[in-house]
């Protein structure tokens, strides 16, 4: 298993990431307001919420990418700033859009990042990558061939490729058949025994139903409670419908949005 | 050091990987550049005669609309699928990647002045190989000059929604020297009185415009693309 | 829930007022400075001598010279103001970037009118490709095109103007030297220190008015920019409630 990896001396190595009241403004419009949160090493986190929550400005955040308009993210005593480049270094992004290169096969993909990560035994560790993505007969395909999973699996290594001890998900279900979902959930709590930070964005209530270890819900770029009732999938409904029966008042920006459509969102989604 | 080389390589050979399998760069920019030339002709050429002087002009402008061409589809690939976003996320100086994608870009516009060159000298009779080594110098600086300040403008544009439009709106007006330096040098070489020292002038301004503007673009890479 | 909000706007507002309270306090002390000078400069360009090649005409240096050097004061300030935004994150560098960057597109504007005014007495032309002309046409162009960024580029386009502004004046020098060698039928800049005191005077005189208006228009528009930032903190706030 790589999580044995010791990572590389000058990387700056960290066990939890710390947000304290960032929020993140566009100009008239809030991604996020108020965010605070601490994850530790070990944990699963899972962002909900409808589209246009700020989920993904607060996976940005994350990564290092975005930076806030006030607050801070510290990773472990640092900021991003601080750290620069070597905090990078232990930082895994999937995003919804794969970041790989349609024209280059799968191996050539993971070498060019194993070169970007300056990883030592690249060859070996490519290799590895691309058996557990179940792609070792395809390795010398481009990967404009590969269906939608395949693609999938190869992003994911790719992600993690450098071990990174942040390892952020957009929206990892999507596109995955029943078995990809269960290789990856296995593969997740395989990071988690490894001590990994884990922060997923996801739709997919049922998929992810008793892996979280916390479940932050974002609505209009600020986190809620989760409600009461048994399954995430009932807790998420209860907490997005609003409790206060939509008193919201109706803002220039069409603020006014009945408090059903959200959830509406997140179900075709899963659906 | 030796790091920094490192991965400004590793992003030029990407580059050339991907280009070479699909070359679409490539031929697009070079039947762009080349019917550009055409379109010129049809300006400057009256009674089968081209107009006097009218070749460094059709030069280095078809360049410049070219280049302007090849840079927007370079950074178009990297943000189709997110890449920009693992490129900047990989612990490196964000800088060298600012060197591969502009050595990426450098190559790609040498091949396409080579045949624009042959292809001017051709249709227009110019004299263009009579000092092929000036001639070569003040393409190759012109080259870099539009193209340091193109590779920046244009990686900086990949989060804008208009950036198709917005990277010549910013791009030919801050080159506009580059332009005046490589018309004027070129010009100065053709004209039937070769001036030599003249040329060797626009070269040496043409020279300092890089290495200032190089500077600058290294400088200001890394805050420009963060967001 | 207010708690958190006031909280939030502290640091941003006891900063911006600082700044407030500074422009609050240039501003009108900068509006009698060139108002005075404006008013004045009429009396003083009238007695001064007659130039007996250009006429009338000679008297549109008196506006022409100045608007110009309030433009490279604008893009100065433009491309100083860009590095520290870009670097230091300041947002008040950035409202004076703005500010800036408009100020020197209506300055530049005037100095493009003034011009072929000129022209059109000395060259027996309105439009010639002189040097200066040239380049300020080229500047105008670069100004522009920073001021069509900020307004088409969306969400976060100050930290991309600001490296566009950066660009403008570090141009500066190369368009100066370019468009000379290019191109000259443009009186030589040094008559101007070597110019008579008759004509000198009334020329410091209005250089002087420019510049103090320029002063004090940038000190209005960057409060204005300041009081757009704090109205879009109130909107943000009062959305939360």
């Amino acid at each position: 298993m790589r999580s044995s990896h010791v990572p590389h001396p000058d990387t700056a190595d960290f066990e939890q990431v710390t947000v304290s009241d960032v929020s993140r403004v566009y100009g008239r419009r809030r991604a996020l307001a108020h965010v605070s949160l601490t994850c530790s090493a070990g944990q699963i986190i899972g962002l909900l919420g409808p589209n246009g929550a700020g989920k993904s400005t607060l996976l940005g955040l994350l990564s290092t990418l975005i930076e806030p308009s006030t607050g801070e993210v510290r990773y472990g005593d640092r900021t991003a700033r601080e750290a620069g480049a070597a905090l990078r270094a232990q930082v895994g992004f999937l995003s919804h859009d794969l970041q790989l290169y349609p024209e280059l096969s799968a191996r050539e993909n993971l070498e060019f990042f194993a070169g970007m990560y300056s990883l030592d035994r690249p060859a070996e560790r490519v290799g590895e990558a691309l058996t557990s993505a179940g792609l070792a007969d395809r390795a010398d395909d481009v990967v404009e061939g590969f269906s939608r999973g395949m693609r999938q699996r190869l992003a994911l290594e790719r992600a993690l490729l450098h071990s990174p001890r942040l390892v952020l998900f957009d929206e990892p279900f999507t596109g995955l058949d029943e078995a990809a979902c269960v290789a990856l959930v296995m593969r997740l709590r395989a990071l988690r025994t490894a001590r990994r930070i884990i922060v997923l964005a996801t739709h997919d209530l049922d998929v992810v139903d008793g892996l979280l270890d916390h479940a932050i819900i974002l609505r209009r770029g600020r986190i809620r409670e989760l409600g009461d009732g048994r399954s995430l999938r009932e807790r998420y409904r209860a907490a997005i419908v609003d409790r206060g029966g939509g008193r919201r008042p109706a803002g220039p920006d069409g603020g006014g949005v009945t408090v059903a459509r959200p959830v509406k969102a997140a179900e075709e989604h899963t659906a | 050091m030796s790091g920094f080389l490192k991965v400004a390589w590793l992003v030029l050979r990407k580059d050339l990987r991907v280009e070479s399998r699909n070359r679409e760069m490539l031929f697009t920019t070079l039947f762009f550049a080349v019917s550009c030339v055409l379109v010129f002709s049809f300006g400057f050429v009256r009674g089968g005669q081209a107009v006097e002087g009218a070749a460094s002009g059709i030069l280095w402008i078809t360049i410049a609309f070219s280049g302007t061409l090849a840079l927007g589809r370079a950074f178009e690939r990297e943000r189709n699928h997110d890449a920009l976003r693992g490129l900047l996320l990989a612990p490196v100086d964000r800088p060298a990647i600012y060197l591969g994608k502009l050595l990426g870009i450098l190559l790609l516009l040498a091949v396409v002045e080579a045949v624009v060159v042959v292809l001017v000298a051709f249709l227009f009779r110019a004299p263009l190989f009579q000092y092929v080594w000036r001639l070569l110098t003040l393409l190759t600086l012109g080259t870099i000059g539009f193209a340091s300040v193109g590779t920046l403008f244009s990686a900086m544009l990949v989060r804008t929604t208009n950036r198709a439009v917005l990277l010549p709106v910013l791009l030919y007006p801050v080159t506009i020297p580059v332009l005046i330096m490589g018309v004027s040098g070129t010009a100065a070489l053709l004209q039937p009185e070769p001036d030599l020292a003249m040329a060797r002038l626009w070269i040496g301004l043409l020279f300092s415009f890089d290495a200032v503007f190089l500077t600058l673009a290294f400088w200001t890479f890394e805050p420009v693309m963060t967001e | 829930m207010r708690a958190i909000e006031t909280s939030e706007n502290m640091p941003e507002n006891s900063e911006g007022r600082g700044q407030l309270s500074m422009s609050k306090r240039l501003f009108p002390v900068l509006t009698v400075v060139s108002l005075f000078l404006f008013v004045t400069a009429p009396i003083i360009i009238v007695r001064a001598p007659y130039e007996s090649t250009m006429g009338l005409v000679q008297k549109i240096f008196y506006f022409h010279f100045p608007s110009w050097m309030a433009m490279f004061l604008a893009i100065f300030i433009l491309g100083v103001a860009s590095g520290i935004y870009l670097f230091r994150r300041t947002p008040a560098a950035d409202r004076l970037a703005v500010a800036a960057a408009e100020l020197a597109v209506i300055f530049g504007l005037m100095g493009l009118i003034t011009g072929p005014l000129w022209g059109v007495k000395a060259w027996g032309v309105w439009w010639q490709w002189d040097a200066r002309l040239t380049m300020a046409v080229i500047l105008e162009l670069i100004l522009v095109a920073y001021l069509l960024l900020r307004q088409y580029g969306g969400a976060g386009s100050e930290r991309l103007a600001a490296g566009l502004g950066i660009f403008a004046m570090a141009n500066v020098p190369f368009l100066y030297v370019s468009t000379e060698m290019w191109r000259t039928v443009h009186p030589r800049t040094s008559v101007v220190p070597t110019l008579p005191v008759e004509f000198g005077i009334p020329l410091w005189w209005s250089f002087a008015g420019f510049i103090v208006l320029c002063l004090a228009l940038l000190s209005v528009r960057s409060r204005l920019e300041e009081q757009r930032a704090t109205l879009e903190r109130l909107y943000l706030a009062l959305e939360e409630e």
